[in-house]
């Protein structure tokens, strides 16, 4: 241990020497990291810069023009079609992500407060299902909700209802109970860290000091947690607006989302800068009401307080 | 009052019950469809039969799309969990200005809308003149796969021990050989665990796949093709069981290994506090 404290200054010394500059902890941690950073930027951040120029041009069958134009996000935001595709959309992933974050609280909440040593094997448990291919989840949603399926065939055979309903199928409903079901892990995890993080002495105070252990909870766990809770909402809210399987498997014609339409524009209408404007003004949107969700969370948490 | 302190935790434990089984409940049918004899899947099952499964093998498609999915499921693991390993690294042991944001940055595709991120990879692509193939769905699922990389990974490195590195450092070890005979052997457990992880990711993926593929299908895009026909369902169905089952022991297996390399790190953390 001497020996090394010893011998370390002079190679540092040594080495300072040799170069000054890769000695710096900033050059070596930003060189470390550069090789993710330019691949984050050429495959995230330039893709999206391209975007936004595409949306501010039109094209012309096959030639895309370059003059600066508003047109596309005109079309985008005052076509009906357009409009109502948004604002399904954003009714959509608001109410999903509400609901998801709203059914993950309790769960999330007993495995951090009455986990006890099986609080990792309960994560492990609801994360599984996440892992099984989305493609085959909103596939089985599909055979549990459809004309013949399970739901129908197990009601009928408990004789609640005399034919199969073609209700549960094929509209915004389905849509919005399949994105539940498969962003709940999303949702869980999150709310579990930040309940993680409360401190017990504080839930122990409130109920010394007489609160019963209802108001303990919404005046010391809830609001605690609201980090969490924040996050759970933004992680489902912001990909569910663009969900593409969902609404084109279980969605049908009532159930269509905005994704739908962006893909058809690089698809078969072959219309990029239209597109490219659709997905820049979900994102907008998105983000608006995503930070306007943050803005309410907090309020209610100083209300709580 | 404490009549409802024991009822609580009851109440809660049957809600959680009923949440994993919600969460269950859709994985369940593919394996119980996939034996019906009857290609519609509605109770009761009409007879067992095994042949879904015997049909697989002789679809020559399906092999192709294996190979393919397998292909690049294996690029994709090893360039991100590489790529992954720097960016880890650099964020649990440097500080540095713009550190948060840069991590931020890499962590962005996990929030935004696959989509978008699909299609704004697609329209890049195209216009640098490279044509749609394998490699580009590499690329875009590298990108999608870096997070989970990341989140893996940077609960493997954070807690680790640097005083082990300098000791290595201080004997004489050049920093390559402090990596490999240090840092390495601790959290190679993490890096198996980020292989996996980012593997059973791209085996799944879809989205990104369907924009950046050219005229080779992976896995996914071979169901979504097979979707459009009802009587082709049982066939999915028994191809979705296999698929399950692969993410299960691929999943079961990452998390033995992360939990391994966070004990390990932590065991040397307990050893000198």
């Amino acid at each position: 241990m001497t020996v090394a404290a010893e011998g370390s200054p002079p190679l540092r010394m040594a080495g300072a020497r040799r170069n000054p500059l890769l000695q710096s902890e900033a050059v070596q941690g930003f060189a470390l990291i550069s090789p993710t950073f330019v691949y984050a930027l050429i495959l995230l951040v330039l893709p999206i810069l391209v975007v936004i120029a595409h949306s501010f041009w039109t094209q012309n069958y096959l030639t895309i023009d370059h003059t600066f134009t508003l047109e596309n996000y005109r079309i985008a935001l005052t076509e009906p079609i357009y409009r109502d595709l948004l604002w399904r959309s954003l009714y959509i992933s608001l109410t999903v992500s509400l609901l998801t974050v709203a059914l993950a609280y309790p769960i999330a909440y007993f495995i951090s407060f009455h986990g006890g040593r099986h609080k990792s094997l309960w994560l492990f448990l609801i994360t599984i299902p996440f892992w099984t291919s989305y493609l085959l989840r909103v596939m089985s949603w599909k055979v549990i909700l459809g004309y013949n399926g399970v739901l129908n065939s197990g009601l009928m055979g408990l004789g609640i209802i005399s034919e199969p309903s073609d209700a549960l199928l094929y509209n915004s409903t389905a849509v919005i109970i399949t994105l539940t079901h498969a962003w709940a892990t999303f949702a869980i995890l999150p709310i579990f860290v930040s309940l993680e993080k409360v401190d017990r002495t504080l839930v122990e105070a409130a109920t010394d000091l007489g609160d019963g252990p209802l108001r303990s909870f919404l005046r010391v766990t809830l609001p605690l947690s609201a980090p969490g809770v924040i996050s759970a909402a933004l992680i489902v809210m912001i990909p569910t607006v663009g969900d593409y399987v969902t609404p084109k498997l279980v969605g049908g014609k009532d159930g269509v989302m905005i994704a739908n339409a962006i893909q058809a524009q690089f698809g078969k209408a072959s219309n990029w800068p239209l597109g490219a404007a659709l997905s820049v003004t979900t994102m907008i949107i998105v983000s608006l009401m995503a930070g306007a969700t943050v803005l309410v969370i907090r309020a209610l948490q100083r209300l709580a307080r | 009052m404490t009549a409802m302190r024991r009822f609580l935790p009851g109440w809660l434990s049957s809600y959680a019950t009923l949440y994993i089984l919600f969460l269950y409940l859709p994985v369940i049918f593919l394996p119980i469809f996939s034996i019906n004899t009857a290609a519609t899947p509605k109770f009761p099952l009409s007879g067992i039969t095994l042949h879904w499964y015997e049909d697989l093998p002789k679809t020559p498609a399906l092999i192709d799309a294996t190979w393919n999915s397998l292909i690049v499921g294996v690029s994709a693991s090893i360039l991100s969990t590489v790529l992954g390993i720097l960016a880890a690294r650099s964020i649990t042991r440097y500080r540095y200005p713009g550190r948060r944001a840069i991590n931020g940055l890499i962590m962005a595709p996990l929030v935004l809308p696959e989509v978008i991120v699909a299609i704004s990879m697609l329209l890049v692509m195209l216009q640098l003149g490279l044509s749609l193939s394998l490699f580009t769905v590499v690329l875009g699922h590298v990108l999608v796969c870096i997070p989970y990389s990341m989140t893996v990974l940077t609960s493997g490195f954070e807690g680790f021990d640097r005083s082990l590195e300098e000791a290595s450092a201080d004997l004489g070890e050049s920093a390559f050989g402090t990596f490999r005979r240090v840092t390495l052997p601790m959290v190679a457990p993490a890096i198996i665990s980020s292989l996996l992880v980012c593997f059973t990711i791209s085996l799944d993926e879809f989205i990104i796949a369907f924009f950046l593929t050219g005229t080779e299908a992976t896995l996914p895009i071979y169901i979504w093709g097979q979707l459009r026909f009802a009587a082709k369902l049982p066939g999915v169905l028994a191809l979705g069981t296999l698929l399950l089952l692969a993410s299960f022991v691929l999943m079961t297996i990452a998390e033995i290994l992360r939990r391994r390399a966070a004990r390990r790190t932590q065991n040397e953390e307990g050893l000198h506090a």
